[in-house]
């Protein structure tokens, strides 16, 4: 052993021990020390801390990053954090108008609704307008800077030298063109028209991918005035329509489906309907909703105009021009249509100047013009000309262009000749585009001057005359981009400040049109809270039918059905994508098709007995003029027609609408009847759709339940007559709920509904609904908590079609509640069955046990995961997601909560204002969102109260009722107005 | 004692209580066969597939599945009952021994106990792993808590809770106690240390006096009263899952006695395809003779007239009530519809199949035994499959009426259950006598 020294006389002692052995003390001993209640040290103290700071490291290591949220430094004084603030604005883009309310909360827009104060929308709104929100946060498509060739250019330099090649091009003696969809906005066409003075050498050319020009040039024809009148279908008892889609896409959907509603809505006061008649070849969301719906491929339509024109005109004593004879009884309708004179529309959706021209003869014959047809007020749209396009095109081709523009349009894409112009482009030294997000037409561009998005714009338009509506900014422009109009003010060398010109404008044009106020300031200020300015000009409009263009026309359009095959295609939008501008919208892929259910695709619509001629299954590709597209067989689909949906198979929209369906844009073509299939077969590959519905029949249940107009009007519960029974056998044991405070409750009235589905993206941009994208659909996960069931009845070739939308129905009796283990679903005391998504862990026996099957399972975490990389995976684009409802995470059960944070609100807006509760304070945003005002909701406690009214109507009944789970959503009859 | 019906030679040769102790704990001392580390290897296998699926299901989420927004229980559902089904022949042998007085059946109850405690945990594991949030599994314990939450009674699907696990306690107490006397047996027969203190340890210092026999003997009989009920209750349970929902084809108040008997139904066919297999395995034959497969076959002769008389009720009533959603639910989509296949191969293998044992020489051959037990274990699937899908995937609204397939992950949980089946038998026949030999010996005088 080693020998030891001892430093000090104690160490010599037995019972010593060194200091510095007894200082090392475990850690353990530390803590039992502790415990011991001992006082513990400075050491001590010294260690715990290093204890502490360590598990605390530890813990948070394993925490989520902490978000901070900053509070304002100087708050705006109108703002209340939490609270939303509304705009009125307007959408407008090219064709597609609406007049909207903007809500904003915290400074981010979130939702869109209908202006209640614009008498021509009416108060609703489409789809695309209740998705048109999404796009603004579109983080991964949206052009966030001015680009040169790709390189980041600033404003001043871009600036600087397009103004130079404005000015070259005149001087050279070259071409300048600026291309732009139809402009409703007098604005800005007035400030094109003051760049055209003062670059000579520019050209504005005015192409819309779907076009109304034929309505325009055809009245100016028949009645020597380029206008499209207005269309007033509530004033309408009998509706004719060949092919116009006016409920979903054709020209003011929004505006015709709340005017079509009018005169389909039924009470016990009003038992009268209009009767509409549709021609068409492919189903569409109109026809759907005929009273009689005649599927007849397009040559035989166009046929079936002249016949019913000769018919028309020999009753009418009008010249007679000979026309093909059709299968079609044209001599019954021709009387149907003049015993209803002044009270009679007949519409026609073909872009086709002849047709239109029969059309308005038609119309002149029934006296529709001053009655039906509102001349003195015309709409402004369709004000492009396919015949300057195609010179612009000819003129790049020749080199003869020095600078080409193009504004919301993407003719790379949705121009038939696409390819042409493409390389034309080549032969253009400078190309310019304004797009908000990726196109095609961008990409091949020189410079990108990305305009701003609708919702970061001042504006103003003009969808009919005397019908102004302003645009106005809800944010601050999100990126480094600038409105258009500016651009153009900033090549005018003017103040770039499109605000005060807008402004100036208004004083100059829209304040001289009116009395109400005498200072300007407090007219603007009031008109741009109201969103809408109206006033009382009218077009002089001379009905004086020109006979010579109806001669002329028949004779043209005779030589072009001449030429008509066998089989024949016709190309439609859809109510999601449109022509294609909407494509990477990811609600408004996923949103199903009104009449297939297909979501995130088009197809080919091939008739049935086509497909089993053909031995075509549904997915099946083929190839129609070498265009390869998957089929589906359609019932109601006209025999040799096959119907196919633009919008789709973009090449550079985004990751979301990149390559999803096929470009129908490239069947498009000049010959004299665009319409034959030259050539078709099979190319043996499949496809498989992603449909939110795959069985079409009603296997005889009552589901929808339908009647004819005759039979309502002797008994008002026609269709309805199993309910007596139902209601006689409804016995129970058990004492209901008791509901003192409120019950609410919701009434669709299935007469008005027409199956747009913008209840059905209003449903998701207000709850947070998650997009789960095509495979997810093919499972069947489609995560709406709104949707729209369609059956077919009758016939598979030309079947009737119902829609029925069902969300929650919020059973008093409701068949989830009592099977949850953890009463994660319970029900409120004013009839709401809620969900506290907090408490659920996900057995999903409320799913298997609700017989609407209306719950969804959160089958994956939906935001934040790459997995589905939609809007909810980035910073940007979860900036939409509603403050007010919760995001759902992975596991859990949800549905529809009859928007109880607008009810929650709606209350506590009473209350502070200490009134009591009125009817119409609180709309969930598919009621509100609704063009047809079909979705009513109230408090059924209220006797005054429109539900409580309605629930009474004969035509009520509850969905399965026979269940006894005494559903508080309320379905109205279907009548249509038809024989038998 | 009350002499049984049945009578035969429980043991077939005569022999004394040693040799018969030989014979039964061979399987224990001998050296391990080679099947048995092939059994052992493929079920780890399976046991990877499983665990893979399960990883998946935790991780990514149950969307992994085959499951629908419309067809909520899939395959985690059918499995779930279809082990529930297996795991009742335990019990059920073990009442049939205690309670019934069915001494044949004393040779065979160890090993039916054994399966149905590993089908049991098979089956728990379903109904944990198809909650979407499985890690908050715990709300539904009715326990108290600072959140005041408390769990609703209204749900069958806590009954399930509840019956389920009282079920495994239960079975696994029967099955542990009445392996003591054997554990000592091994405790006495062990050649190292290590393993007679494990079997010491677990036989709780059996000694085998007369006095141990009586609170041994006592003590089953009571735990046999208190298993009976729980047989029946369990599957009954379980039934009610369906039965108190308001879907065509599961809201029948048929739908318990049917399960039941259905459970009794394929627990005896996989005891049977499992004896069939250790008596091939083992030279066991004197113990597990032809009488007892002929008994297995009487009840399974019962219950396939009960569920085939049960298809048929309800058909019957579907028809007979008016409603149309059941009479679409059990004459369209059912017998005649999309599901008609699986329909058929059900009532086949369920109602059809288990016929051919009125017939001596099918009962007496060892590959149609074989055969139809696996045949009815497969029919017992399908019925599951349809009860489940059938009614999920076409119910009221034919908007929502769906597909359904599973997934890999769907079919990876269900082959990983097998692996822990067989995993687990296959541990179970190498340290526990897979006979109980202490029974076998107190009855083997009978017939003699």
């Amino acid at each position: 052993m080693e020998k030891k020294y001892w430093q000090s006389i104690e160490e010599t002692r037995a019972d010593f021990k060194p200091e510095a052995e007894e200082k090392e003390t475990s850690m353990m001993e530390v803590l039992a020390n502790e415990a011991n209640d001992k006082s513990s040290s400075r050491r001590d103290f010294l260690k715990w801390c290093g204890i502490s700071f360590f598990s605390a490291t530890v813990i948070s290591a394993c925490e989520n990053p902490v978000k901070k949220a900053i509070p304002y430094l100087h708050q705006p004084e109108t703002l209340t954090p939490g609270k939303a603030s509304w705009y009125a604005s307007s959408l407008v883009d090219g064709n597609q108008f609406c007049s909207v309310l903007v809500k904003s909360r915290d400074g981010r827009p979130i939702k869109i609704e209908g202006n209640d104060l614009c008498k021509f929308t009416g108060g609703g709104t489409n789809a695309i307008t209740q998705a048109s929100v999404l796009s603004l946060y579109d983080d991964g498509a949206r052009y966030k800077y001015p680009t040169k060739n790709g390189e980041k250019i600033n404003w001043e330099a871009a600036d600087r030298e397009i103004k130079k090649a404005l000015q070259e091009a005149g001087e050279k003696g070259k071409k300048c063109y600026l291309v732009t969809p139809t402009l409703l906005s007098s604005s800005a066409t007035e400030l094109i028209t003051f760049l055209k003075a003062k670059y000579p050498a520019l050209e504005f050319v005015s192409w819309d991918t779907v076009s109304y020009e034929a309505i325009r040039q055809a009245h100016n024809q028949t009645f020597n005035i380029p206008a499209i009148p207005d269309y007033h279908f509530d004033k309408a008892e009998l509706i004719v329509s060949f092919s116009a889609d006016f409920l979903a896409t054709w020209l003011a959907p929004v505006s015709f489906a709340n005017r079509y509603a009018k005169t389909r809505k039924l009470s016990d006061t009003k038992k009268t309907m209009s009767q509409h008649i549709h021609f068409e070849a492919g189903m569409s969301v109109t026809g759907s909703n005929a009273d009689e719906r005649i599927a007849v491929k397009p040559s035989t339509e166009l046929e079936i105009i002249m016949e019913l024109y000769n018919e028309m005109a020999s009753l009418t004593g009008n010249p007679v021009f000979s026309s093909p004879a059709t299968d079609f009884d044209t001599k019954t309708l021709a009387r149907e249509i003049l015993s209803k004179k002044g009270k009679a529309i007949i519409v026609c959706g073909h872009n086709n100047e002849e047709a239109q021209i029969l059309i308005n003869a038609i119309n002149h014959m029934a006296e529709s013009y001053g009655n039906t047809l509102d001349n003195a007020q015309p709409l402004n749209f369709g004000l492009d000309s396919k015949e300057a396009m195609d010179k612009m095109i000819e003129n790049m081709e020749g080199g003869n262009t020095e600078l080409v523009m193009f504004y919301k349009t993407n003719p790379l894409y949705n121009h038939p000749k696409a390819d042409k112009i493409k390389e034309a482009m080549a032969n253009v030294p400078i190309s310019v585009s304004f797009a908000t997000a990726k196109d095609e037409t961008a990409k091949e561009c020189t410079y990108i001057l990305p305009d701003n998005h609708y919702l970061e714009s001042w504006g103003e338009a003009m969808p009919k005359l005397g019908t102004y509506t302003l645009m106005q900014p809800v944010m601050q422009p999100i990126f480094n981009t600038r409105q258009f109009q500016s651009s153009l003010l900033a090549w005018m060398d003017m103040d770039t400040d499109y605000h005060a010109y807008i402004k100036t404008f208004a004083e100059r044009t829209l304040f001289p049109k009116q009395n109400e106020y005498s200072d300007f300031q407090q007219f603007w200020l009031n008109t741009l809270q109201a969103g809408v300015f109206v006033t009382d000009e009218t077009l002089n409009f001379n009905i004086n039918l020109s006979q010579v263009a109806i001669s002329d026309a028949i004779a043209r359009l005779k030589n072009k059905t001449s030429t008509a095959g066998d089989i024949q295609f016709m190309t439609h939008q859809n109510v999601a994508v449109a022509d294609g501008a909407y494509a990477n919208n990811p609600w408004l892929q996923e949103l199903p098709d009104p009449v297939t259910k297909i979501t995130w695709d088009n197809f080919a619509a091939i008739s049935p007995k086509f497909a089993d001629e053909n031995r075509l299954k549904d997915g099946d590709i083929i190839s129609i003029n070498g265009l390869e597209i998957p089929v589906a067989a359609q019932p109601g689909q006209a025999y040799g027609c096959i119907s196919i949906a633009l919008g789709y198979g973009r090449e550079y929209a985004g990751k979301v609408g990149d390559h999803t369906g096929v470009n129908a844009f490239r069947l498009l073509n000049d010959k004299a009847f665009p319409w034959n299939v030259q050539s078709w077969e099979k190319t043996g590959s499949g496809y498989e759709f992603a449909r939110s519905q795959t069985h079409h029949s009603m296997e005889g249940r009552h589901i929808v339940r339908e009647s004819t107009l005759d039979k309502y009007k002797e008994n008002s519960k026609a269709g309805n007559e199993i309910r007596d029974y139902h209601l006689k056998h409804m016995v129970t044991l058990y004492p209901g709920h008791k509901y003192e405070g409120h019950h609410w409750a919701l009434m669709v009235d299935l007469n008005a509904c027409t199956g747009c589905s913008t209840c059905v993206i209003a449903c998701q941009a207000e709850n947070n609904t998650p997009v789960v994208g095509k495979d997810e659909v093919r499972r069947r996960r489609i995560m709406h908590w709104m949707r729209i069931d369609r059956y077919y009845t009758g016939d598979a070739e030309n079947p009737g079609v119902v829609y029925q939308p069902l969300m929650c129905q919020h059973c008093d009796n409701a068949p989830c509640e009592n099977v949850c283990p953890v009463s994660a679903t319970n029900h409120s005391h004013e009839g709401i069955n809620q969900m506290a998504y907090n408490r659920c862990v996900g057995t999903k026996y409320c799913i298997n046990n609700c017989p609407y099957k209306v719950r969804r399972f959160n089958w994956f975490q939906y935001a934040k995961n790459d997995k589905f990389d939609y809007h909810m995976n980035s910073d940007l684009g979860r900036m939409i997601l509603n403050p007010d409802v919760t995001v759902r995470e992975r596991g859990v059960v949800e549905k529809c909560s009859f928007c109880i944070q607008r009810i929650q609100e709606g209350k506590l807006k009473a209350k502070n204002e200490r009134r009591k509760l009125k009817d119409g304070d609180i709309t969930p945003a598919c009621a509100g969102s609704c063009p047809s005002n079909a979705l009513v909701f109230g408090d059924l406690n209220d006797p005054d109260s429109r539900v409580a009214k309605l629930v009474k109507d004969p035509r009520n009944y509850h969905l399965l009722e026979e269940l006894h789970t005494l559903p508080t959503v309320g379905y109205l009859t279907k009548i249509r107005n038809k024989k038998g | 004692m009350i002499a049984s019906g049945i009578r035969w030679p429980m043991v077939a040769a005569t022999k004394s209580n040693n040799e018969i102790t030989r014979e039964l704990v061979a399987p224990n001392e001998e050296e391990l066969p080679i099947w048995w580390y092939v059994g052992m290897g493929l079920g780890t296998l399976m046991l990877a597939y499983g665990a893979w699926a399960f990883y998946m299901s935790l991780t990514v989420g149950i969307g992994t599945w085959g499951l629908t927004n419309s067809v909520g229980w899939g395959w985690d559902i059918i499995n779930f009952v279809w082990w529930i089904g297996i795991g009742h022949a335990g019990t059920a042998f073990t009442i049939f021994f205690l309670v019934f007085r069915q001494r044949w059946a004393a040779s065979i109850n160890r090993t039916a106990e054994a399966m149905t405690v590993f089908a049991v945990l098979c089956a728990a594991l379903f109904p944990l792993l198809h909650m979407g949030r499985p890690w908050l599994a715990f709300f539904i314990m009715p326990y108290p808590n600072t959140r005041l939450l408390w769990v609703n009674f209204n749900s069958p699907l806590l009954w399930d809770v509840f019956a389920i696990s009282t079920y495994l306690l239960m079975s696994i107490t029967l099955w542990y106690f009445g392996m003591v006397p054997d554990l000592a047996t091994m405790r006495d027969r062990a050649k190292n240390k290590v393993s007679r203190a494990i079997y010491g340890f677990f036989s709780m210092g059996w000694n085998g006096s007369m006095i141990a026999y009586n609170r041994y003997e006592t003590l089953t009989r009571i735990l046999g009263g208190l298993a009976a009920p729980l047989v029946i209750s369990v599957h009954t349970i379980v039934a009610l899952d369906f039965s108190i929902s308001i879907l065509p084809g599961w809201h029948a108040t048929i739908l318990p006695p049917y399960f039941f008997v259905g459970a009794i139904f394929s627990g005896f066919a996989m005891v049977l395809t499992i004896m069939i297999l250790l008596r091939k395995a083992f030279k066991i034959s004197d113990f597990i003779t032809d009488k007892h497969f002929d008994a297995i076959t009487n009840v399974l002769k019962f219950g396939s007239l009960v569920i085939g008389l049960a298809y048929a009720i309800e058909i019957f009533i579907a028809w007979y009530s008016g409603v149309e959603y059941e009479m679409y639910t059990f004459l369209n989509a059912r017998a005649t519809g999309s599901f008609s296949t699986a329909f058929w191969i059900m009532v086949f293998c369920n109602a059809i199949a288990p016929q051919v044992f009125w017939f001596k020489k099918a009962r007496r051959n060892v590959w149609i035994l074989f055969t139809v037990s696996i045949i009815i274990n497969i029919g017992m699937w399908f019925e599951r499959f349809i009860i489940l899908i059938s009614s999920l995937a076409e119910d009221f609204l034919p908007s929502s009426w769906t597909d359904y397939s599973p997934t890999l992950v769907d079919i990876g949980i269900y082959v990983g259950t097998f692996g822990i089946f067989i995993c687990g038998m296959l541990l179970f026949i190498r340290f526990i006598p897979i006979i109980a030999v202490n029974e076998v010996k107190a009855f083997k005088k009978d017939g003699n």
